[in-house]
């Protein structure tokens, strides 16, 4: 396509970029006739929570280090030197505990609080660089890179308002969509440390196999854009249906008996038959992969409807007390929870269970509480929650996971009374507040109800986390000057 | 974690019949309201990109000079570009260190500023990296 638009030697000269809106308003559709392409990227974080602890830890850097998951149980994060060593994801970490210390491996517990402080930092880092932003996961977002697409065509600089201008990052003024790419990646590493890889294509099912070849081939410098393939099927057939996104195990185990072993063979298998075996669903996925989108963006943002907490036990839990001390602790992380999102909660749910994959008695129950008034207090969350773990706890059973949902939220300003509630609610929220403001300044748990115990046996194992380096005054990572 | 004190909270009553129920909101609106502005907030002055800023603490007193003491709060910017003059975090040995960056003679020299420690010359075989820009430091008087 044959497109030169007529700003386009105003961007060379160095004058001031224009946004992308004023760059296309109203002159595009004339020019442009066929819609073109989509582009959907996927940025993914390398090996996330190993590189959230080297940005802190720069000795890790070159080194093999795995992140182990709750309780210290298994591994979840390799660095690619821990992946070298054949070390596999999700393996047992007492099973390989061995190899680790003697390869000197360093290995930490799961410290969600920096995870989730850095993924916030690296997603709002990407959303600078497109208007539609999709957050997949805590290390995974899909970017819609169409508008940036059509300048591409177009012979321009890339870039999106708010413009992200740093001169020294943008040398030349034609710039592909790898190129714009490349900038995102180089802008996360530089702002946040975090490593990212990004994969272009027509659909989101693409834009994820893009991924993988971005992080699989260092030549690539972590972006590749599989847009207008030329060769598809060189590509696709080295994808094992496995690791097609949104094929599961059972689907894959089913395909491959048909002889649909690779996403090529996928690509080109017959609709009825997929619709028969996989369903609008199957068929949806099998489109992505010939570069027809099926799959938006999900753009809305999470609105709770629930808010959950719940914990596996560091070691199976068999007397109520503790129970109670459990599921009263998740009930005051609950509420604070609700209080911050001004909500008040109609609607408790407990819920008890034991270790599905042990091959002991087994039992689950949850109890769920219809609130008489619209609440946000913790005594009042925490004395429900403890009449609920009574009605459903049975002695006998060694207790893998407790855990609480609060459902059905009202906001402050509509607050439904009870005729027959006695207790005084506007004193009940300014105790909550001044909890809250404690809690927030002396740091979390400094004031607490004594339901949730002292010795807290039933607490999850994190021998080897790291300090919370972004979220907690006193453990903030310290300089040398010396 | 310690448990200082324990005090009891009065007893969620069970429903019982109150004898009055709701306040009823009266009065006038402050005539002040219409010229209410937001507070400062401090955040806002010290932090221009929250989504690259990140606090660090101070060990040691090579940066006395510059205002930097030990225990002192530093408060980087990852955007920033490094430039001669700057006090930057430079990762040093796998260390991260506080320093000011200087060009000098066409070499990058990082500088303590305190005479009672020597200067670190970046030469060919030493990789510099440079971690942030300290924007300002936060020490209590």
């Amino acid at each position: 396509m044959s497109f030169i638009h007529s700003d386009f030697n105003s961007a060379k000269s160095g004058e001031p970029e224009v946004g992308f809106q004023r760059d296309f308003a109203g002159e595009m559709p004339a020019v442009c006739v066929d819609k073109p392409t989509p582009a959907i990227a996927l940025a993914d974080c390398n090996n996330f929570y190993v590189s959230c602890e080297r940005v802190f830890n720069p000795k890790l850097e070159n080194r093999p280090v795995v992140v182990l998951s709750n309780n210290d149980g298994c591994l979840v994060a390799r660095s690619n030197e821990a992946k070298a060593l054949g070390l596999k994801m999700g393996e047992p970490f007492f099973k390989v505990r061995r190899l680790i210390e003697r390869a000197g491996v360093k290995y930490y517990s799961s410290n969600y609080a920096l995870y989730a402080d850095m993924s916030q930092r690296v997603m709002s880092t990407l959303a600078r660089f497109t208007p539609s932003i999709e957050i997949y996961s805590i290390d995974e977002a899909f970017l819609d890179f169409s508008r940036m697409a059509k300048a591409e065509l177009g012979g321009h600089r890339l870039t999106y308002s708010p413009p992200y201008t740093d001169p020294a990052q943008i040398e030349s003024p034609r710039q592909s969509l790898t190129d714009y790419a490349r900038m995102v990646r180089a802008t996360v590493k530089k702002w946040t440390g975090i490593p990212v890889s990004i994969g272009i294509a027509e659909t989101k099912t693409l834009a994820k196999i893009a991924n993988r070849f971005a992080k699989r081939f260092k030549k690539l410098d972590g972006v590749l854009d599989l847009r207008n393939m030329p060769d598809p099927e060189r590509v696709l057939s080295q994808i094992d249906v496995n690791d097609v996104w949104g094929i599961g195990h059972r689907y894959a185990l089913r395909l491959k008996i048909r002889g649909i072993g690779n996403a090529w063979q996928l690509r080109n298998a017959d609709d009825r038959w997929i619709q028969k075996e996989m369903g609008v669903v199957g068929l949806r996925l099998v489109n992505e992969l010939r570069a027809i989108p099926c799959l938006p963006l999900d753009l809305s943002p999470p609105r709770k409807k629930e808010i959950a907490s719940s914990r596996s036990f560091g070691v199976p839990v068999e007397s109520v007390t503790d129970i109670k001390q459990a599921v009263a602790s998740f009930v005051t992380r609950a509420a604070e929870k609700l209080r911050k999102q001004h909500s008040f909660v109609c609607r408790l749910t407990v819920y008890l269970m034991t270790n599905p994959f042990k091959t002991e008695p087994q039992y689950y129950n949850a109890f769920p509480v219809c609130l008489p008034t619209p609440t946000a207090s913790t005594p009042e969350l925490i004395r429900y929650a403890l009449q609920g773990v009574e009605a459903i706890f049975r002695p006998g059973f060694r207790y893998k996971k407790a855990g609480v949902v609060l459902s059905e939220f009202t906001t402050d300003a509509v607050i439904q009374t009870n005729f027959f509630d006695e207790c005084d609610r506007s004193r009940e929220i300014r105790l909550m507040r001044a909890l809250d403001r404690i809690n927030t300044r002396m740091g979390p748990g400094t004031l607490r109800f004594a339901a949730v115990g002292v010795h807290q046996r039933w607490l999850m194992r994190q021998q080897y986390c790291s300090p919370a380096y972004t979220s907690r005054w006193e453990q903030l990572a310290s300089v040398h000057a010396k | 974690m310690w448990v200082e004190d324990v005090w009891s909270s009065n007893q969620f009553p069970r429903c019982l019949l109150p004898l009055a129920g709701a306040s009823v909101a009266a009065g006038f609106p402050s005539p002040a309201d219409d010229y209410v502005e937001k507070n400062l907030d401090l955040n806002e002055y010290l932090i221009s990109n929250p989504a690259a800023t990140f606090f660090v603490r101070v060990s040691g007193d090579s940066m006395i000079n510059a205002g930097i003491h030990d225990r002192d709060i530093l408060i980087v910017d990852r955007a920033l570009t490094a430039q001669s003059g700057h006090v930057v975090i430079a990762v040093i040995e796998g260390e991260l260190m506080v320093k000011r960056l200087r060009q000098l003679h066409r070499k990058w020299v990082l500088i303590p500023e305190n005479d009672a420690f020597p200067p670190i010359e970046i030469k060919g075989e030493v990789e510099l990296i440079i971690w942030g820009v300290v924007t300002y430091v936060v020490h209590p008087l």
